[in-house]
C-alpha cells in the first residue's frame, strides 16, 4: 500500500504533506499535553516492535501465501490514537528513508492512508464502541471490533490510494479498474489483519489485562474532541479535491493530446472545454506549480510528436533529436560523475 | 530468517556509509534535506509524457554518489529491490493509452509507453535521491535537521527512539524465529496460532523493555524530551551548495537541454 513518488504529482503530494503535517503537529501537542513521559519510550519501542513483527511471516490458511502484521490497530489499542499516529508515522518514515518503501514526497500520502484511518476513524468510531459497549468486554466483542476496524480502515486506506493516484494523473489506470483491483485485495488483507490484531491483542489481554482495558483514561479520543480535527480535514479535503480536479482535467489525455499536436495552442483547439479556459486564470493563481499542466504536458510533447516520416530523413525529426540528445546527456552525466569520482580519489 | 538478518545488515550498512569523511558528509543536514526535497519536487512536477527533459536530472544523484564516495552498485541494487511496485502500477499505462505519440521510422510508439518509461525514470530518480540523502547524512542527523526545521519535538524524539530500538527488537524477532525454525521439521511457514503467540510474546517483552528503559531514563534525569546538543552551522558552504543545485534544477526544469543538444547534432548531419 506504499505509494511511490513516481506516481504522484507535486500538488497531490504537497496537499497530503500539509494534511499529515497538521495531524502530526496536533498529535504531538496532544501527546505533550498528556505529560506521561513513560509513554515516550513506550511509543519508540512499540514502533520498533512493529518493524520487528513485520519481519516475521506466517502462512495464511488455505491459500499458501504468507502475510505479516500491519500493526496500526494494535498501536491504537495500546497507545491511544495520538501516540499511535505518531508511532505509525515514524515507522513509515523509516521505511521510506531506508528501504525506499514509498517515496519522500509520497510520505504525506502514505502516513495519511495508513495512519489517519486506523487511528482517528476506525479505532474511536468502530473498535471502541464495540469493545467498550454496555456489556462486559469479551473476546468475541474484541474480535468483532478488531476485524471490522481493520477491514474498514484498510478499505478507506486503499480507496485513498486510488484517489491520490487518480488526482495525480500520472498513471493511466481508470478509476473503476483501479478500485476493482485495490478494494478486494485489501478486503482480504483487512480480514487477515483483523485476525492477527485480535489474536495479538487477545494474547496481551490475557497476560497483562491492564494494558488493553484502560478506557477510563479520559485522554483517549472520544468522538467529541475529534470533531474539530475531522471538520478541518474535511474542509482541507474539499479544497484540495476541488483544486486537484482542475489539474486532473486540464491535463490532456492521450486522445485529446493527439488532436492538439498540429495546432499551436491547446485552448484554441479545445472549444468544447471552454469552461477550462475561464478557469485557467483562476488555476494559474491557485496552482502549486502553475505551468505543470501546460508547458510540460502541452508544449513539449507536442514538439516531440512532430514525428519523422521515415528513419533517414531526420531534418525535422525532433523526436530523433530528443533521443539523441537524451542519450548524449546521460552519457555526459556518467562522464561527469566518473570525473568527480576520480578527482575525489586524487585529492585523498 | 535470512531476510531479517539481511534487512538489519542493510540499515547498518547505510549508517556506516553516513560515517564517511567527504565534504558532502560534513555539510549541514538541513541543506541536504532541503536540496533533496527540491530535487524530488522538480522531478515529479514534469508532465507525464516527459522523458528527455528528465534525463539530465540524473546528474544530481550521480554527482552525490561520486563526491560522497558511495558504492553505486549497492545503491542501484536497493533501487531494484523496490522497483516492482512502479513496474506493476505503471504497466497499465501502455495497455490503456495506445494513442501513437511519435514514430521512429516504421515503429510507432504509443503515449502509454512514453508515460511508462517516464514513471520508471521518475522512480529511479526519486528513490536514488532519497537513498543518497540517508547514505550521506545518517538517520540521527536527519532527525536533528528535522527538529531544527520545526518538526514537533515529540515526533522527532519518537523517530530517534524508534531507530535506536529497531536493531534490538529486530534481533529479538530474528532470535525467536530462528529458535522456532530449528525446532520444526517441515519448513513451509508458520501457522497462525504460533505466529500470534510468538508476536504476543515479543510484544510483552517489548513492553517490559519499555518500562525498564523508562526507569533507567528517569534515573538519568529524563523530563519528556531528549536534549540535543550537537551544534549545526549553516554557513557559506551550505548556501553555495543549495544555490548551485537550485539553479541547476531550475535550468533543467525549464529548458529541455537534451532536446536542444539533439537538435543541434541532428542539424549537423543534415
Amino acid at each position: 500500500m506504499h505509494m511511490a513518488d513516481a506516481l504522484i504529482s507535486p500538488a497531490a503530494g504537497g496537499a497530503m504533506w500539509a494534511a499529515t503535517a497538521g495531524l502530526i503537529a496536533y498529535s504531538s501537542k496532544k501527546v505533550r499535553e498528556e505529560m506521561d513521559d513513560g509513554k515516550v519510550p513506550l511509543m519508540g519501542v512499540l514502533g520498533a516492535f512493529i518493524f520487528a513483527a513485520q519481519m516475521i511471516n506466517f502462512t495464511i490458511p488455505a491459500t499458501g501465501s504468507s502475510g505479516h502484521l500491519g500493526g496500526g490497530m494494535i498501536l491504537a489499542v495500546l497507545l491511544g490514537p495520538y501516540a499511535a499516529f505518531l508511532t505509525i508515522a515514524s515507522v513509515i518514515t523509516v521505511q521510506a528513508l531506508f528501504f525506499a518503501d514509498g517515496g519522500l514526497l509520497a510520505l504525506g500520502c502514505n502516513i495519511f492512508n495508513m495512519g489517519f484511518w486506523p487511528c482517528f476513524v476506525t479505532y474511536p468510531f468502530i473498535f471502541r464502541p464495540i469493545f467498550n459497549g454496555p456489556a462486559t468486554q469479551t473476546q468475541g466483542r474484541m474480535l468483532t471490533g478488531a476485524m471490522l476496524a481493520c477491514v474498514v480502515g484498510l478499505q478507506l486506506g486503499a480507496f485513498s490510494v486510488v484517489l491520490e493516484t487518480l488526482f495525480s494523473g500520472i498513471s493511466e489506470l481508470p478509476f473503476g479498474t483501479f478500485v476493482l483491483m485495490m478494494q478486494p485485495i485489501h478486503l482480504a488483507i483487512g480480514i487477515v489483519e483483523g485476525f492477527v490484531t485480535a489474536a495479538v491483542v487477545g494474547f496481551v489481554w490475557k497476560a497483562r489485562p491492564e494494558l488493553v482495558t484502560h478506557d477510563s483514561n479520559p485522554t483517549y479520543a472520544s468522538p467529541n474532541n475529534m470533531r474539530p480535527v475531522l471538520i478541518g480535514l474535511l474542509i482541507c479535503a474539499v479544497i484540495t479535491g476541488a483544486a486537484l480536479s482542475w489539474f486532473a482535467s486540464a491535463n490532456p489525455d492521450g486522445l485529446e493530446w493527439a488532436m492538439f499536436k498540429t495546432s499551436s495552442h491547446e485552448e484554441l483547439a479545445n472549444p468544447e472545454k471552454g469552461i477550462h479556459a475561464s478557469l485557467l486564470h483562476l488555476q494559474k493563481k491557485t496552482a502549486f506549480l502553475p505551468d505543470y499542466g501546460f508547458k510540460a504536458d502541452g508544449a513539449e510533447p507536442k514538439a516531440e510528436a512532430e514525428s519523422t516520416p521515415s528513419w533517414p530523413a531526420v531534418s525535422a525529426g525532433t523526436s530523433v533529436a530528443g533521443l539523441v540528445g537524451g542519450a548524449l546527456t546521460l552519457f555526459l552525466a556518467v562522464i561527469i560523475g566518473l570525473g568527480l569520482k576520480r578527482r575525489g580519489n586524487h585529492s585523498k | 530468517m535470512l531476510n531479517i538478518d539481511r534487512n538489519l545488515f542493510d540499515i547498518g550498512r547505510m549508517d556506516t556509509l553516513a560515517m564517511g569523511d567527504t565534504p558532502l558528509h560534513h555539510l549541514d543536514p538541513r541543506a541536504k534535506l532541503m536540496t533533496t526535497l527540491a530535487f524530488i519536487v522538480a522531478v515529479v512536477s514534469f508532465g507525464k509524457y516527459e522523458l528527455s527533459a528528465m534525463i539530465p536530472f540524473f546528474i544530481f544523484p550521480l554527482a552525490q554518489i561520486a563526491k560522497g564516495d558511495l558504492p553505486f552498485m549497492y545503491l542501484l541494487r536497493k533501487v531494484m529491490i523496490v522497483a516492482p511496485f512502479a513496474l506493476f502500477i505503471g504497466i497499465f499505462n501502455p495497455l490503456i493509452d495506445r494513442e501513437t505519440l511519435f514514430r521512429l521510422g516504421s515503429i510507432h510508439i504509443s503515449g502509454g509507453w512514453i508515460s511508462y518509461l517516464s514513471i520508471l525514470m521518475r522512480f529511479a530518480l526519486t528513490v536514488m535521491a532519497a537513498l543518497t540523502l540517508i547514505a550521506l547524512t545518517g538517520f540521527n542527523t536527519v532527525c536533528l535537521a528535522l527538529e531544527k526545521l520545526g518538526v514537533p519535538r515529540p515526533f522527532v524524539v519518537q523517530l530517534l527512539f524508534l531507530y535506536r530500538y529497531l536493531f534490538v527488537l529486530t534481533d529479538e524477532a530474528a532470535r525467536l524465529a530462528r529458535a522456532r525454525s530449528l525446532r520444526v521439521f517441515e519448513s513451509n511457514g508458520m501457522g497462525f496460532k504460533p505466529f500470534a503467540s510468538m508476536v504476543g510474546h515479543l510484544l510483552l517483552r517489548t513492553l517490559d523493555r519499555a518500562q525498564r528503559i523508562h526507569i533507567a531514563m528517569c534515573c538519568r534525569g529524563f523530563e519528556g524530551h531528549i536534549p540535543i546538543l550537537r551544534p549545526m552551522r549553516f554557513g557559506i558552504r551550505e548556501i553555495r551548495y543549495m544555490t548551485f543545485w537550485a539553479m541547476v534544477f531550475a535550468l533543467l526544469r525549464f529548458y529541455n537541454l537534451p532536446m536542444q543538444m539533439g537538435l543541434l547534432i541532428t542539424r549537423l548531419f543534415t
